[in-house]
């Protein structure tokens, strides 16, 4: 069962060809049918792999073909499973399966139907290659996969240019993060000899020593490209704009698959980070700073997908702080429960405003209880788990894992505990922020139209895997169910044996961040229920405005980008327009140019002229003769 | 007999420079015929009798008459006389005396720097040219016999005159 | 048939030469440029015939018979040529005739 490895991507793959090649020709049942049953066999397929993999859970390796075959370097085109990339594998297929469905519903009405269809298959099979991927170079492949198709996707709606420039600033920026990536690779290759990443694992630990320059460089190169895909600090810029594209891509890209990737990358090359210290302990440090910015910008925002742009940008940001500290089974853990329910978030958004006739500005939206209780419930379920309301829901427990491991880690550990507890207030206070004014109050705009199975049906399934999806893994004080971490150890090296035994202070802690969610949860029912007039008057006074823009705009990091890069970066460019750098080459051709008007200036016609010319020539060979 | 060669030769560059300063082309052409029977008296001098006569025969009575025919057909006038002012102008000498004298100065340098010899005062005979002409330089000769039937087709087409063209022109030509 | 320095000679040829050359420069009549051709033409014979009698020998001469043969068919061409012109340009201006240039 487990050779059935590469065809998870495969089958994606071929629904993309398919598409491709017939480009809209098809009749739209056929489009349904292979752009939402690939990766529904995908999806089964990988439910069977895994199933065949839990029974006996070696890591397996199954190599298709060999890629380039250069003296010395000759990655394949492989796939490697064991638990950590298994569980992402089924993650992305069964999620991406129930988004398609979705999508082939929302998008029903589209004229880019098919285009859509085609793009979605291939970022699916993209992000399997690269969860799938046993060397670092195919995996470079599915990054850049992702990253195409995070620009197609966004861009879909090309005919309003503003879509095509959140596009363009979505790939430049993660390109960046690419670009210091592929550096990374290059050192790792050039000193340790192959990509394949078990090999390569197994030769970084037996040639260099622990905080040694070459693993700090390699690692915080890959981090360079981790935070670019998953817009950390600094490069988180693009996703908030990335809401361009359709709610269906903006949940299965920019919330549930293609911003974890970095967390991927991070944690299949952990022993990298185990080699460089200073590198891990900045991964936190950005994880943390994140989530806080995040946090901050998204209770400012009125359009309802980019406060969960914000929101998906904080809560990579607790990925990133688990990752820091060591806690690599709590960061993976506290992804799939990410997935669903920000997928579910994103998902019920999109009802809402498709409902509404694009209107995405929560003020102008009130009541929608009544109105569109699937929307509703689903939404409101999704807001309880990422807020992690204690104990039913299925956010709770991977944040408080994370919140818990964090405490645990020497010195920085409480710094980032409080930190992570800080973003867990806002988070609370600003997801039911929405939930309030969208749902609750009086109505101000009346949705039109049904809402079919093809929409209910995932929305349904993702509400209760985001309920139950947690129970995996309960903490000791609770029951004792580390059924998750035990299935990650194979892979991913387990936290300290201090931190997994259960203690009071874990319970505290806990108890607290349980509190801090409640309490943020009351707060925006005052805030934006009972007494909206309150906070009205502390936003208007000048410092409340001023904090407001500024955290409204991401903390400024758009100005300051385009003061310190685009601007001087176009000054440049119209400087060079014409292109001096060029005028060498030009320059020949003027002079060439030059020349023959002189030399076609000296042809007059005139035959005295071309005598005299025979005249001074002859003499001049005369000469040369004579006196030579 | 040596004195005639030096008043010859005065005679064929006072002709010869007249030629190319003449404003009045016929005249030109006359001072040209002179400057090829005193050219011919130089030959004689040399001691080359025959192309002396040849010269005279060939060059200044075919040639020449080639020329005269010429300009009567063209019967320019009074108008090109006034031409001929207009276009000599006291700078056009510069360039072209300028470049004939350095050429001039490259040959007399070398005639300077050659050691002095003199012709050897023999007269060649007709028959010697004959024989070498029958003998050695056969090929040369037909040669040159193609060669003037070349010229002579040539001329003979690009004087002639169609129908149509001379209707254009208005009855010129031939 | 008397004996002269073949530097004399030589310098007459060139003298001749020189005059033709500045008569092909200077003057813009068709008919005085092929004038001064023929003169070029001559000088370079004459040349022929003071070596030939250098050596006393014949070769002189064959070869200006040849140039001669040579300037017969150039002039015939040429005048039929400039008659052809003075047909199409209506003058004997060597300037006139210059749509070759560029």
């Amino acid at each position: 069962m487990l050779n059935l490895l590469p065809l998870i991507p495969a089958f994606p793959l071929l629904g993309f060809a398919i598409l491709f090649v017939t480009a809209g020709l098809l009749p739209k049942r056929w489009i349904t049918t292979i752009g939402v049953g690939s990766v529904g066999i995908s999806a089964l397929l990988a439910l069977i792999v895994m199933f065949a993999f839990l029974g006996a859970p070696q890591p397996y390796t199954k190599v298709v073909w060999t890629w380039i075959a250069v003296s010395g370097f000759t990655p394949h085109i492989g796939f490697y499973l064991d638990a950590l990339s298994g569980l992402m594998m089924l993650v992305v297929a069964f999620v991406s399966f129930l988004i398609h469905l979705y999508s082939a519903e929302f998008m029903s009405t589209d004229e880019g139907y098919s285009r859509y269809f085609a793009y979605m298959n291939l970022f699916v099979a993209s992000m399997l290659v690269l969860v799938l991927a046993d060397n670092l170079l195919f995996l470079y492949l599915g990054w850049e996969g992702v990253g195409l198709c995070s620009y197609l996707l966004i861009g879909f709606w090309y005919r309003d240019p503003v879509n095509g420039l959140a596009a363009r600033k979505a790939f430049i920026v993660t390109r960046v993060g690419d670009t210091a990536m592929a550096i990374g690779l290059f050192i790792l290759f050039t000193n340790l000899g192959t990509l394949d990443i078990q090999p390569l694992m197994q030769q970084a630990v037996a040639h260099w020593p622990v905080g040694s320059g070459l693993p700090i460089a390699a690692a915080a190169l890959l981090l360079g490209g981790a935070l670019g895909k998953s817009a950390q600090l600094p490069l988180q810029t693009w996703l908030p704009d990335a809401m361009a594209g359709p709610t269906p891509v903006s949940a299965l890209i920019h919330a549930a698959t293609m911003v974890t990737a970095g967390v991927y990358l991070i944690a299949r090359t952990h022993v990298l980070y185990d080699l460089a210290p200073p590198v891990q302990t900045a991964v936190a440090a950005i994880g943390a700073l994140t989530l806080l910015l995040a946090g901050f910008s998204a209770l400012n925002q009125t359009d309802l997908k980019r406060i969960l742009a914000y929101s998906t940008i904080s809560q990579v940001g607790y990925m990133f702080l688990a990752l820091g500290v060591g806690a690599w089974s709590a960061a993976i853990f506290h992804f799939m429960t990410h997935a669903f329910f920000k997928a579910l978030l994103f998902l019920s958004a999109g009802v809402v405003v498709q409902r509404l006739g694009e209107e995405h500005d929560i003020f102008k939206m009130g009541g929608l209880r009544k109105r569109l209780p699937l929307a509703f419930w689903s939404f409101l379920i999704g807001s309880i788990s990422l807020a992690a309301l204690p104990l039913i829901d299925a956010g709770f427990y991977s944040k408080d894992l994370i919140l818990w491991e964090a405490w645990s880690d020497g010195a920085l550990g409480p710094w980032l505990w409080t930190a992570g507890l800080v973003g867990a207030l806002l988070t609370a206070i600003y997801i039911f922020r929405a939930v309030f004014v969208v749902f609750f109050g009086p109505v101000r705009l009346e949705p039109t139209g049904p809402t079919g199975w093809r929409i209910a049906v995932p929305l349904v399934v993702l509400s209760i895997l985001a309920l139950v999806g947690g129970f995996v893994e309960i903490p000791p004080y609770l029951g004792n169910v580390p059924a998750f971490s035990r299935l990650m150890q194979s892979a991913l090296p387990a936290p300290p044996a201090a931190v997994t035994a259960g203690s009071s202070s874990e319970l505290m802690l806990s108890a607290i961040a349980a509190l801090i969610a409640v309490l943020g949860v009351v707060i925006a029912y005052i805030a934006f229920r009972r007494r909206p007039a309150f906070l009205q008057a502390m936003v208007q006074s000048p410092t409340g405005l001023a904090l407001q823009h500024f955290w409204e705009t991401g903390w400024g990091f758009d100005w300051l980008y385009d003061r310190v890069l685009v601007r001087p970066f176009l000054w440049v460019a119209r400087k060079d327009q014409s292109d001096f750098i060029d005028s060498f080459y030009t320059g020949l051709a003027v002079l060439s140019r030059a020349a023959y008007q002189q030399l076609s200036a000296s042809e007059t016609g005139r035959v005295r002229r071309y005598a005299a010319g025979i005249t001074a020539g002859s003499i001049v060979l005369i000469a040369i003769l004579v006196f030579a | 007999m040596t004195i005639a060669f030096y008043i010859a030769a005065a005679v064929a560059v006072v002709a010869t420079a007249l030629v190319i300063i003449n404003l009045n082309v016929v005249h030109a052409l006359l001072c040209l015929v002179i400057s090829f029977l005193a050219m011919a008296i130089v030959f004689y001098v040399l001691g080359a009798p025959f192309a002396a006569a040849l010269e005279v025969i060939v060059y200044a009575g075919a040639i020449m008459v080639l020329f005269v025919f010429v300009l009567i057909m063209l019967n320019t006038g009074g108008a090109a006389i006034q031409q001929e002012r207009h276009w000599l102008t006291p700078w056009i000498w510069v360039g072209p005396i300028g470049l004939s004298a350095i050429l001039l100065g490259e040959f007399v340098y070398l005639l300077w720097r050659a050691p002095v010899t003199a012709t050897s005062g023999a007269l060649v005979q007709p028959r010697q040219v004959g024989a070498l002409l029958f003998g050695p330089y056969l090929l040369a000769v037909e040669l040159a016999s193609m060669l003037l039937l070349a010229g002579l087709v040539g001329a003979y087409h690009l004087g002639r005159t169609d129908r149509q063209e001379t209707d254009k022109h208005g009855g010129k030509g031939r | 048939m008397s004996v002269v320095l073949m530097q004399h000679a030589l310098l007459l040829a060139m003298v001749l030469f020189a005059l033709g050359t500045i008569g092909v420069l200077m003057r813009r009549n068709l008919i005085v440029m092929l004038m001064s051709v023929e003169i070029m033409l001559n000088a370079t014979g004459l040349a022929f015939i003071a070596a030939g009698s250098r050596w006393g020998q014949a070769d002189g001469q064959v070869m200006f018979i040849l140039i001669l043969a040579l300037a017969a068919a150039e002039v015939a061409v040429g005048l039929a040529l400039i008659l052809r012109l003075y047909q199409r340009l209506g003058t004997l201006d060597a300037d006139a005739a210059d749509s070759m240039r560029g």
